[in-house]
């Protein structure tokens, strides 16, 4: 008897409870921020033979929704090479060419079995906070090839029909500035599959194998359905837009990602081969990074689609390894953040010009990846690392909202208090930045300014993987581009910028100097001309734009008293 | 005589219960939105005035509605050189995972924010003393730009108070009233959003709580009250007045909590462990959901996008679709109910005080669920059936082409799907079966629609306390009194000062107790409950580790051994995984005193000796379901008896609220008085 409607409501809550709950557990029992605090983490259920996505967490982090699969799909290949899978078995790996992203995110993968026969897979991954490499962190923007980047683990049992393998653990433990942190996260990780994998046959229990089972089909059939009918809303024909990175950090050249976009009924192809070569530097992304950013881009266009695998058949993506979207090992791909941010801007481009109507204008585009390091006192090592925010875009609906988190994901920033608590610095600012954001009827989000300064007695190592330094956030509809990123630190020469502009490595800084990072805003929405004076006036009134910003970029007069007339 | 005392947007309820003689009272009476304490004494008065009181308990929707609506007042931060936009940087979220539209306006305008010379470092050591001149300069600035209210953050004031506390004493210096709300004393703890917002939004809502509660505090002694008055807070427990002035932030859902409090007791002791209540008022439909006999508490809760307050309370799921929600058809056709709301001035069409757009009460009066000629509250004589189905037929039916009453049951329709679609939420989307819990409806209205919510969502039956419209206020009497404190220590396990742990739990621990005490309330005993939150060296989040020790002879007799203890426990429940070798921490000590009260028996309040069919039979009266009139028994509900079943279609009406028992269902009276509907 087929699942009735309430039914399968059900079992699609009681799933997604499962990979949300997962996340929770690793949320908060991870050791490093980038897991406990950003949430840079994601946790589902794949199918067995294929390694789709079945479901996925709510809260997880976007971006892995459609790199997992790959994940879960390296696996099933290991399996297949190896002809040897049991129960109580999990696979520890973190190839960026098998799996998507980049060498920090380490993903865990266990078969779930049901009488003797794999029901499913549960996985989970998280972005490690050090695992070797040039650069504490792993974005060393001058890698140009993986093996500067980090170590790398092809899928491996970290787990062998339920007993630990030490030797792995060991392995892990050398290759690691901060192996304690990484032992934390391994665990943290360890008991979200645990949970799942407890929740699962509590599910399995109550409703059966079958009707789960069942439900799976159900729900990504569904997705399938409704992605088909939000494609077949946009008018035929062929979309072109392209947006540029700064450079590679290696060679200082703009990168291309242009992407043709074609239309027809209730299929869509996102073929971006006229996007720049592979490059020497860290920006590259494999295929199945590409595949899950325009994943992300898609689900930002249309929210109410579900987050399954069902979603992206109607969807083709090419992207032949001729581009630096389809790398190859041992290209490097730290930076991958940056080139998905580029491309999901892209597909917002296209989009816009095929529903103008619905047009949202570029976010900020770049996290802004600093890590910090260097010695205390007592000679112990530290690494602070973060992401950094920004403006979104003014959109139909709104302006965009200030200090925001990156489309890919849905990351908190961590609190400047724990940062301060784990680590030598001090933040002397942590504001909003004037006149980052793009002018329109609708004005982009402002992005913000970040300064520290240094505690530590010795020196402070400075790493920074960011973009936006040389092409700044487009408008859509008439709005004006948003402020690009700037980054200076201090020396006793005064300060300095790197040549590469938001790509810095090998530097430091002193006890009591000082560095600071300027984000972008997004860019703006509509004839800034037609904003209403009274908005102008009390963006000057808050200062978020100057009055001298007011008179260039929307055409007013200001008053000695703040007040704004056309 | 104690009386619980709950002002919600369309009516105020009462519940009365003299201790002594077991006896109890109720009331209802209008609200008047703006002008809550006319309300308030109307139903004092009705119970034979406030001066007769022992004690008022109060659950207030001030704080609420003025959060919600963004109506507190106008609010100056005065913060560390360097982070005034924290408030509005926020933690760099946005408002949906999926979507990135929407915009954001912080509580305080960032021209209200200001910046002083000041620095504390996460070890609390102070690396530039705070400016107290500057400090001044802002203060003054702020009065000048007309701030009613200050709120002080300053980085890492978690660590080590010293510079707030000074500017604190140079601000109150100043500032013309006691609206000054401090970091470091409403939340001592780590993460300066969490920490500013729940200190902005406390300094936001002081001069609106204040305000209320002094306008009632006046009234109350003009009717020579003498007794103690309460506030509900929104953990469910009761605090003082003067807490409540302190920190109005701990009223946000004190409304909603005084009736999860009741309708969780009334559920358990009637056999139904897990329940979700549904409250519908005049302008909104709240879900919380009871699991195991408990409501659930959150740590912090989000009461909109980027407004987050951090402090133990219930969690509560907010929809706006209640009776006084607006029916109409929109510009691509479809039929809408809600937000928009008439409240209870003008109110609903029927009410005839002018409103001529239909709510979702008018369709209930038009299909003949709500009795016309005896309106709930008894301020109307009657209700205007004539001018609500004309409402109805010229907003809803000839724009969709319907008769006026297929047009009313397409309005009760959609605003069935809305209340089904909360409930899903709370339950379906959380992953719990809706066939094992009932619906609780209580406020005026629920009862009127929990047929199609058990038909809808598929709940196991629908349990409608014995008084359904003052569960509220019932909430008040039965809810222990409670004071919450939070201290952040960092402290390492490893090498643990026992006895200076001790003598600061006791400090904590006295100083809760004080706050329970001088509550004034009865209480049977004050309860201490202390919370570590730990983890390991290393972790950002941590556990929450019940200590299983309480307030002794001065002394809690707390060990390393026994926090180490609770630890691996609470850890291991949590994660499965301990991690040895790794140096564990205590971050925050967490201290409730909570004064419990004394056992109000629910079964006072069934039906008494007189009760029988006989007597509550009233006859029957045309009901429009399923597109036709049928001829539905009507019952006074109140004298139905324990065991009685009343099968569908059929009204049950009593004076503060009407239940529709649907064709297919049946109404059993259980021996607390309440019924429990279920498929016949």
């Amino acid at each position: 008897m087929p699942i009735d409607p309430v039914t399968l409501a059900v079992l699609k809550g009681r799933l997604e409870q499962i990979a949300d709950e997962m996340d929770a557990t690793l949320y908060r029992s991870a050791f490093n921020p980038i897991i406990a605090e950003a949430r840079d983490a994601c946790h589902g259920l794949y199918h067995a033979e294929t390694g789709d996505t079945l479901v996925q967490g709510t809260k997880g982090l976007p971006i892995f929704v459609g790199a997992m699969a790959f994940a879960v799909r390296a696996v099933i290949a290991k399996v297949a090479a190896d002809r040897g899978l049991e129960p109580g078995d999990t696979f520890l790996f973190n190839d960026p060419y098998d799996g998507g992203t980049h060498l920090n995110d380490f993903r865990l993968v266990r078969p779930v079995f049901r009488n003797g026969r794999l029901f499913c897979w549960l996985a989970s991954v998280g972005h490690w906070l050090d695992i070797g490499g040039n650069v504490p962190g792993n974005y060393n923007p001058r890698a140009t090839e993986s093996h500067q980047e980090g170590v790398r683990f092809p899928p491996v049992k970290l787990i062998r029909a339920g007993v630990i393998q030490q030797d792995i653990l060991d392995i892990l433990s050398a290759n690691s500035r901060v192996p304690q942190s990484n032992w934390g996260d391994l665990n943290g990780q360890l008991n979200a599959l645990d949970l799942g994998e407890k929740r699962l046959s509590e599910l399995l229990a109550d409703y059966g194998d079958a009707a789960v089972a069942e439900a799976f089909g159900l729900l990504m059939d569904r997705a399938e359905a409704l992605m088909a009918a939000e494609i077949e809303g946009l008018p035929d024909g062929t979309y072109v837009f392209e947006d540029f990175l700064d450079n590679d950090g290696v060679v200082d050249e703009p990168l291309r990602i242009a992407l043709d976009m074609r239309v027809l009924g209730g299929r869509m192809v996102l073929d971006f081969s006229r996007s720049s070569p592979p490059c020497l530097g860290p920006i590259n992304i494999s295929v199945a990074t590409t595949v899950a950013a325009c994943y992300v881009a898609l689900k930002h266009a249309f929210p109410d689609v579900p987050a399954n695998a069902g979603v992206l058949r109607p969807v083709e993506v090419i992207a032949p390894d001729s581009t630096l979207l389809g790398a190859k090992a041992p290209r490097p791909v730290a930076g991958y953040t940056e080139t998905i941010l580029r491309l999901i801007g892209v597909i917002f481009g296209a989009l816009g010009q095929a529903r103008p109507d619905r047009a949202t204008a570029a976010p900020f585009g770049t996290i802004n990846a600093l890590a910090l390091s260097g010695q205390r006192g007592d000679g112990t090592r530290w690494v602070m690392f973060s992401f950094f925010g920004g403006g979104l875009g003014g959109n139909p609906e709104s302006d965009g909202l200030h200090h925001a988190n990156n489309p890919i994901s849905t990351a908190t920033i961590p609190p400047v208090e724990i940062l301060e608590a784990a680590n030598p610095v001090m933040f002397t600012q942590w504001a909003l930045r004037p006149d980052s954001g793009g002018p329109g009827l609708h004005r982009g989000g402002v992005g913000a300014v970040y300064e520290i300064e240094a505690l530590a007695p010795g020196v402070t190592e400075i790493a920074l993987l960011g973009e936006r330094g040389r092409f700044a956030p487009f408008g859509v509809a008439g709005g004006g581009p948003g402020a690009m990123n700037a980054f200076w630190w201090e020396t006793p020469e005064g300060r300095a910028t790197a040549p590469m502009a938001s790509k810095v490595v090998g530097v430091s800084i002193r006890q009591g100097q000082r560095l600071r990072l300027e984000s972008p805003g997004g860019g703006g929405w509509g004839d800034p001309t037609q904003r209403p004076v009274e908005a102008i006036a009390r963006d000057i009134r808050l200062g978020h734009v100057s009055a001298e910003a007011a008179i260039r970029d929307y055409g007013v007069r200001v008053a000695a008293d703040g007040s704004v007339a056309r | 005589m104690i009386v619980g005392v709950d002002v919600g947007g369309t009516f105020t309820d009462l519940f009365l219960y003299d201790a002594a003689t077991g006896a109890f009272r109720t009331a209802k009476v209008p609200s008047n939105r703006g002008d809550e304490a006319s309300g308030f004494l109307n139903g004092l008065r009705a119970l034979g005035g406030a001066a007769s009181m022992d004690a008022v308990v109060h659950g207030t929707t001030v704080g609420t509605n003025a959060l919600l609506e963004r109506k507190g007042s106008r609010l100056g931060v005065i913060t560390t050189a360097g982070f005034r936009d924290v408030l509005e940087m926020r933690r760099r979220d946005r408002r949906h995972t999926w979507g990135l539209w929407g915009d954001f306006t912080p509580v305080a305008d960032r021209d209200l924010r200001l910046e002083v010379p000041e620095r504390t470092l996460a070890d609390g050591t102070i690396r530039t003393p705070v400016d107290i001149a500057a400090v001044q300069a802002a203060a003054r600035a702020l009065l000048v730009a007309g701030a009613k209210a200050c709120a002080i953050v300053f980085i890492n004031a978690y660590a080590n108070p010293a510079n707030e506390r000074a500017a604190a004493e140079a601000v109150r210096a100043i500032w013309p009233n006691r609206h000054v709300s401090v970091s470091s004393e409403i939340l001592p703890e780590i993460r300066e959003f969490e920490r500013a917002s729940t200190t902005a939004l406390n300094a936001y809502l002081q001069p609106v709580v204040a305000g209320y509660l002094a306008r009632l505090e006046g009234a109350l002694a003009e009717e020579r009250f003498q007794g103690r008055f309460h506030i509900v807070q929104s953990n469910g427990g009761i605090m003082s007045t003067a807490t409540a002035r302190r920190m109005p932030v701990r009223t946000a859902l004190s409304g909603p909590a005084a009736g999860v409090i009741a309708a969780a007791a009334i559920a358990t002791a009637a056999g139904f462990e897990n329940a979700i209540t549904c409250d519908l008022g005049g302008t909104s439909f709240d879900v919380s959901l009871v699991a195991g006999g408990r409501m659930e508490l959150a740590a912090q809760a989000t009461i909109d996008f980027g407004v987050v307050i951090r402090s133990p309370m219930i969690e509560i799921t907010t929809i706006g679709a209640g009776g006084g929600s607006i029916a109409h058809v929109d510009r691509g056709g479809l039929l809408q109910v809600g937000p928009e709301s008439a409240g209870s001035r003008p109110g609903p069409v029927c009410y005839g005080q002018g409103n001529d757009r239909p709510t979702l009460t008018d369709a209930n009066v038009v299909l003949g669920r709500i009795n016309a000629e005896r309106p709930i509250g008894g301020a109307l004589a009657r209700l205007d059936v004539d001018a609500a189905r004309e409402a109805i037929r010229r907003h809803v039916g000839d724009p969709l082409g319907l008769d006026p009453m297929a047009a009313a049951e397409a309005i009760l329709r959609v605003a069935n799907a809305k209340m089904a679609g909360a409930i899903r939420l709370v339950s379906i989307e959380r992953g719990h079966d809706p066939g094992r819990f009932v619906a609780l409806p209580f406020g005026g209205g629920g009862a009127l629609h929990v047929g199609a919510l058990i038909r809808e969502v598929g709940l196991k039956a629908a349990l409608v306390p014995r008084y359904p419209g003052v569960t509220s206020a019932l909430g008040c009497i039965i809810a222990d009194v409670r004071h919450d404190q939070v201290r952040t220590l960092n402290l390492s396990l490893d090498g643990l000062d026992a006895a200076a742990l001790d003598a600061r739990m006791v400090t904590e621990a006295e100083a809760a107790r004080a706050v329970v005490a001088e509550a004034g309330l009865p209480v049977e005993g004050i309860e201490t409950v202390f919370e570590l939150d730990m983890h390991y060296a290393g972790q950002t989040h941590t556990v929450a580790v019940p200590l299983p020790v309480t307030l002794g002879e001065g002394t809690t007799g707390i060990t390393a051994a026994a926090v180490r203890a609770a630890f691996e426990a609470a850890y291991s429940r949590a994660f499965t995984r301990l991690l040895p070798g790794i140096p564990v921490r205590i971050v925050t000590l967490r201290t409730a005193a909570i004064g419990r009260r004394p056992a109000f028996d629910l079964a006072m309040l069934a039906p008494g000796e007189g009760a029988s069919m006989d007597a509550a039979a009233r006859g029957s009266r045309p009901v429009w379901f399923d597109g036709a009139w049928t001829e539905a028994k009507v019952f006074a509900r109140l004298d139905l008896p324990v065991g009685s079943v009343v099968p569908g279609p059929a009204i049950l009406e009593q004076p503060d609220a009407t239940i529709v028992v649907d064709p297919g269902l049946a109404a059993r009276t259980d021996r607390f008085g309440n019924l429990i509907i279920e498929r016949a």
